[in-house]
């Protein structure tokens, strides 16, 4: 790891020294990984990325960990799938969906908590926690397990059972705060500032970050050493686009890949969008919003990399797309029935943020374009259950086939 | 004592108001402004608190009645 040199504040440019810590001292802005790139461009080749490791560890050169000391369960190196189908039905001959829901806790988070729960190690912390409503604890208390660490995973007391299981079956200690989705918040960063524990996305958070740049390095390697031409990302806390055009740039100045054109488009759901609103309103200013939306994984309403992910759009010539509450369902069986990729809601929100983006033009037909589909289907199937509609049938010839006319299936 | 970091956000109804001078005024409690954008339509202020944790929060409770809306300074940390 002698890639690193140092943390440095996002907004006044002060350096710190790689700790866990995530905010300035000076003026509380974010932290930020910075590399010695020189030293990385010395190092690395496609030659030695190719011979890697057959998962985001074959990029571990441009993270901020040790190899030897990887926390590793194999997350990353997801299928990269041209869809003529889909593109066919939304006006697209260059479509491709970066499918990252099949990680191994079935989502993204799985690449920025490999880098989290391997950083936390190299700190000396023997306990991950995270606070969350899904993806992120499943993450987080699977890659606990595997290294042997203690998790604390906190979940709202009301948070339906089934999107617990995902996390408890790891056996972390799950705590149900019993209060609105603020207090859960407000206790949670309390927590994160006062006990001994690596808090993945708090005092860990801007090593967990990078985890979302090998998005941008596989895509670029599985289009043959090249950057699309559009993304369409979902935007929660609005990291992982800043982290993608990262990638990408990174991957450029190292030779790796040639100039990046790549317009970076970001969609939320209409009932949580303060980073369209503020698109919307030609303002770097983020207004905090109340979530309510059925994409559960994207319900941040204050998004912390909210301005970040603005100015990577207003870098890279992008937009900010919304994705209304009434179409994800649909965008989800429209993936499903043309390219055989069932994703949860946020795949829902990309797939009608890529349809908007279509209509209106900012996507050309012929343009390389890649979407990215972030979690699997299988963590929000109430989203879908109207899609059963089975033909009922006794279980004997004559009664399949009289079901089957009726059903005027044949 | 302890310092408390926090993120005031200003509904534009708020804006004019002097809500910081009057934490330091009526509360027992020291207030150090570290970034701030205000505006016409919005604005917020990242700042610390110092003070006794049971005077920190009667601070914030009053802040909240008014209509300010107040965060952790990293922003939301609860993820899907």
């Amino acid at each position: 790891m002698p890639s690193i040199s140092a943390l440095i504040c996002r907004s006044c440019g002060r350096e710190y020294p790689v700790e866990p810590i995530n905010a300035c001292d000076y003026c509380f802005g974010p932290l930020e990984v910075a590399y010695n790139y020189e030293a990385i461009s010395k190092v690395i080749s496609r030659k030695k990325i190719e011979s890697g490791p057959y998962s985001m560890l074959r990029y571990h050169d441009l993270l901020p960990i040790d190899l030897e000391n990887a926390v590793e369960i194999n997350a990353g190196f997801t299928p990269l799938m041209k869809c003529s189908n889909l593109g066919k039905a939304l006006g697209l001959e260059n479509l491709y969906i970066k499918n990252d829901s099949v990680n191994p806790t079935f989502s993204f988070k799985d690449r920025v908590v490999t880098v989290a729960a391997t950083k936390a190690r190299e700190f000396g912390f023997d306990t991950l926690a995270c606070a969350s409503t899904g993806n992120l604890a499943c993450s987080v208390a699977a890659h606990a397990a595997r290294a042997g660490m203690k998790a604390f995973v906190f979940i709202p007391a009301d948070l339906e059972r089934g999107k617990v299981v995902g996390a408890a079956v790891y056996n972390p200690t799950l705590i149900a705060v019993d209060g609105s989705y603020d207090e859960v918040n407000r206790l949670c960063s309390e927590i994160g500032d006062n006990y001994p524990w690596a808090f993945v996305n708090i005092n860990i958070r801007p090593f967990y970050a990078e985890g979302s740049k090998t998005l941008a390095y596989e895509v670029a390697e599985q289009l043959g050493w090249k950057a699309p031409d559009h993304t369409v990302v979902p935007a929660a806390s609005g990291s992982m686009s800043t982290k993608i055009w990262k990638g990408l740039k990174e991957f450029s100045n190292l030779g790796l890949i040639g100039k990046v054109n790549t317009r970076m488009h970001v969609a939320q759901p209409e009932g949580c969008s303060p980073i369209i609103e503020a698109y919307d309103s030609k303002t770097l200013q983020v207004k905090p919003v109340k979530a309510n939306t059925i994409a559960k994984s994207l319900a941040i309403g204050n998004p912390t990399d909210g301005i970040y992910a603005l100015k990577t759009i207003q870098e890279s010539k992008g937009s900010a797309v919304v994705a209304m509450e009434s179409e994800i369902a649909d965008s989800i069986k429209l993936l499903a029935e043309t390219e055989g990729i069932f994703t949860e809601t946020a795949g829902g929100v990309v797939i009608s943020g890529l349809k908007r983006l279509v209509n209106e033009g900012k996507i050309k037909r012929d343009e390389l374009t890649v979407a990215y589909i972030t979690g699997n289907g299988l963590k929000t199937i109430e989203a879908v259950e109207d899609a059963v509609k089975p033909v009922f049938t006794k279980p004997n010839l004559e009664a399949f086939e009289e079901s089957m006319h009726a059903g005027a299936t044949l | 004592m302890v310092n408390k970091r926090i993120k005031f956000t200003f509904p534009p109804v708020l804006i004019t108001e002097p809500v910081i001078h009057k934490i330091g005024q009526d509360f027992d409690v020291v207030t150090n402004i570290r970034r701030a954008d205000v505006r016409e339509e919005m604005g917020w202020v990242v700042l610390e608190l110092t003070g006794s944790t049971e005077e920190i929060d009667r601070s914030l409770d009053w802040v909240r009645s008014l209509g300010v809306r107040i965060d952790p300074v990293g922003g939301d940390v609860v993820e899907g």
